[in-house]
């Protein structure tokens, strides 16, 4: 399938670029200007067994920069002819202390992860609709499932981000455009880095399996990995008593 | 992205593969340009046995490459690939393998990364005709201690290249590499070997076989004693031809996980000599010939994960040295008296001839045969490796730094006349010793702490 790859420079999205690149799928990547989009391109083009000669598979955008987002998925049109899906792990992430000391900080990530994502995903959406269908996967977060302290501006981005992929896979698949929502859990990658691993923290390869198996299946909701299912099941069903003395 | 560490009171124990270390963390990074700015060290897959990837005390954090692994060019037909340092054999061999395309020269794992290679200057069952993948790197991308990231090659800055490789990670974090890749004809082995009576008979049969193999090592059992001295396991390889070749390529091998449950009595005289006799009878026919699986000929121990376990809480140790064909037919065998006298029971004894010494100023082969030994640590390790090391300095042999756990700084100077060369380099691209480790600290007097103004 061709599939563009938003935020695959890094972490998660670099994986699910790389397994999808390895196992014959085009990947068109969108990513920050910082350099390493056409190094990012390189590696997935030797994985895909091609030349790793090129400059027309990548472009950037900036969740930050939602001007950009039209010229951005114009580029990979353009290069992909048609697209199959479009894969969006890029984020910020704050520690909820960070986040409470610094209200600019606050301000980006809220805008980032809520509003900007759900206007790249808007656009994404009229374009797949327009092609007659195909699968918009994105990474919300388990830490969108229950008010909790430790997450209480991150979680409420990726909540409502939540609802709003609920409600377009509820409204759109079946006019043929697939939403498929991954919930990770805690992961190994250089957004937590710094952070001390927790039980249940995976590998972003493992994510990247699930969430690809999910694309290919149409699954509309993935838990990464399916512990989580599990534990937010319990989380989300504690009283409030409860939620409000435990620290997590 | 923004991200506040988290104090952590209490660091895990960071470990070499011999399971001993310090308290400290890893630091990981897709950006080792970003991650190794002021740094102190950078490790790969941790797989260097002793203390060469562990902070200097004082230190508790080094650098993790395995997040920084991408291919970043390829030339199919050159075969000249360059990648971040934290690329490993693993990966290569999943992707390429089946392609027709081999690593120049593997160690016996192939969880080691590019930078962990050309730090330890690594060798295989082909040294006696590749060499050390030294001579296969072209190029060398490094952030040095004063923070410039440069480019290093045979023609720029040419004494840097050579002092980094085999130069245990010291003279700059080694940030990406550019290597020659082997073509091969078929992704499968040729393997043959034989039961061998011992020492002699085996070191007599790695040299007539290195004329028309290129890649030969074995196993002795160092525990049998007298005549049987060294009796052996002798294998030999090539890569197959397309037509003796299975049509399909090998599929990975599904590899078992030792459990953390091995109490430090495990491994002892009795179990060791249990396994040497299993392993030598297992091979019943005095020779085998036939086609094998590369992970099964190159790399038998990853076959179990963890395998380090086995040897219990207090971790083992492996001690190889290298003899060299000056001090004669008798050495081997007179370095296992020295060993079966002192009862240095273990179970893998591994002997490979060894060809050409490498351009890396510390790097460790030399012609000669080398002989790898694992124990369990015990109180009296120290004392055995200090036997072992005065009985090679005296034969005019060496120690490979990537084993290496008990070597004093003394007996360490008194194998290596290298040495000052590598120290001068060094301390002009790093007067204050910025980079460093627990066993540059232990064995090449580097200081504990930099100086005040830091």
């Amino acid at each position: 399938m061709n599939v563009i790859v938003f935020g695959g420079t890094t972490g998660i999205g670099r994986a699910i670029a790389r397994r999808m690149a390895e196992r014959g799928d085009r990947v068109f990547l969108l990513g920050l200007d910082d350099g390493e989009l056409p190094r990012c391109a390189a590696d997935l083009r030797a994985r895909a067994g091609a030349s790793t000669e090129g400059s027309d598979d990548y472009a950037t955008c900036d969740l930050l920069d939602p001007s950009g987002f039209e010229a951005a998925l114009d580029a990979a049109w353009s290069d992909l002819g048609k697209v199959d899906a479009v894969v969006v792990t890029a984020a910020l992430f704050g520690t909820q202390d960070a986040l409470e000391a610094d209200i600019d900080l606050a301000t980006r990530l809220v805008t980032a992860n809520f509003a900007n994502t759900v206007v790249f995903c808007e656009r994404v959406r009229k374009r797949l609709l327009a092609a007659g269908g195909g699968t918009l996967c994105v990474f919300s977060s388990v830490a969108g499932d229950r008010g909790r302290k430790p997450v209480a501006i991150y979680g409420a981005t990726k909540a409502g981000l939540s609802h709003y992929l609920e409600s377009l896979d509820h409204k759109f698949r079946d006019q043929g455009l697939v939403t498929v929502c991954v919930k990770p859990g805690f992961v190994k990658t250089g957004m937590t880095a710094g952070l001390k691993p927790p039980p249940f923290a995976a590998e972003p390869e493992r994510v990247a399996a699930l969430a690809v198996d999910a694309i290919d299946r149409g699954k509309p909701l993935v838990y990464a990995t399916g512990i989580w299912r599990w534990v937010m099941l319990v989380i989300r069903h504690l009283p409030r008593f409860v939620m409000r003395r435990i620290g997590f | 992205m923004t991200r506040t560490q988290t104090s952590e009171p209490e660091l895990p124990l960071l470990t070499g593969w011999g399971r001993t270390g310090v308290p400290g963390r890893e630091v990981v990074g897709e950006s080792l340009a970003r991650v190794t700015e002021g740094a102190v060290l950078t490790r790969g897959l941790a797989r260097s046995y002793g203390d060469s990837s562990l902070p200097p005390p004082g230190e508790d954090t080094v650098v993790s490459s395995v997040r920084a692994d991408r291919i970043l060019a390829f030339d199919p037909d050159a075969g000249v690939m360059r990648a971040e340092a934290g690329f490993s054999i693993a990966e290569f061999n999943r992707l390429f393998l089946a392609r027709g395309y081999f690593m120049p020269v593997t160690p016996g794992t192939q969880f080691v990364t590019l930078g962990g290679m050309v730090a330890s200057d690594v060798h295989g069952k082909n040294h006696h005709v590749a060499g050390t993948f030294g001579r296969h790197v072209r190029a060398l991308k490094m952030r040095v201690a004063d923070g410039r990231i440069i480019e290093c090659d045979r023609e720029r800055e040419p004494e840097l290249f050579r002092a980094t490789i085999g130069g245990m990670g010291l003279t700059g974090h080694i940030l990406e590499v550019e290597f020659a890749v082997r073509k091969i004809p078929s992704p499968w082995i040729y393997q043959e070997s034989f039961r061998v009576s011992d020492i002699d008979a085996y070191i007599d049969g790695l040299r007539e076989s290195a004329d028309e193999w290129p890649m030969t090592m074995g196993w002795i059992d160092c525990l049998s004693r007298g005549g049987k001295l060294g009796r052996g396991i002798l294998m030999r390889g090539r890569w197959a031809t397309p037509e003796e070749a299975p049509a399909e390529p090998p599929r990975p091998k599904r590899a078992l996980t030792m459990p953390a449950i091995f109490p430090s009595w495990t491994i002892n005289d009795l179990t060791v000599a249990l396994f040497n006799f299993l392993y030598f009878w297992k091979h019943l026919p005095a020779r085998k010939q036939g086609i094998a699986h590369p992970e099964s000929f190159f790399y038998p121990l990853d076959a179990i994960r963890h395998w380090n376990r086995m040897y219990g809480a207090r971790g083992f140790t492996q001690y190889q040295c290298v003899l060299p064909h000056e001090s004669g037919r008798g050495a081997a065998r007179r370095f296992l008296e020295v060993l079966t006298e002192r009862g240095g029971a273990s179970f893998l004894c591994v002997i490979k001839d060894c060809g050409a010494e490498g351009e890396g100023i510390l790097s460790f082969p030399k012609p000669g045969i080398s002989i790898a030994i694992d124990f369990a640590i015990r109180d009296s390790t120290p004392d055995l490796v200090a036997t072992l090391n005065e009985f090679v300095i005296a034969e005019g042999g060496r120690v490979y730094l990537t084993k290496d756990t008990f070597t004093t700084p003394e007996h360490f100077a008194a194998m290596e006349p290298r040495l000052p060369e590598f120290m001068e380099i060094r301390r002009r691209w790093d007067p204050e010793t910025r980079i460093r480790s627990a066993q540059s600290v232990r064995l090449l007097g580097d200081p504990i702490h930099l100086s005040e103004d830091e």
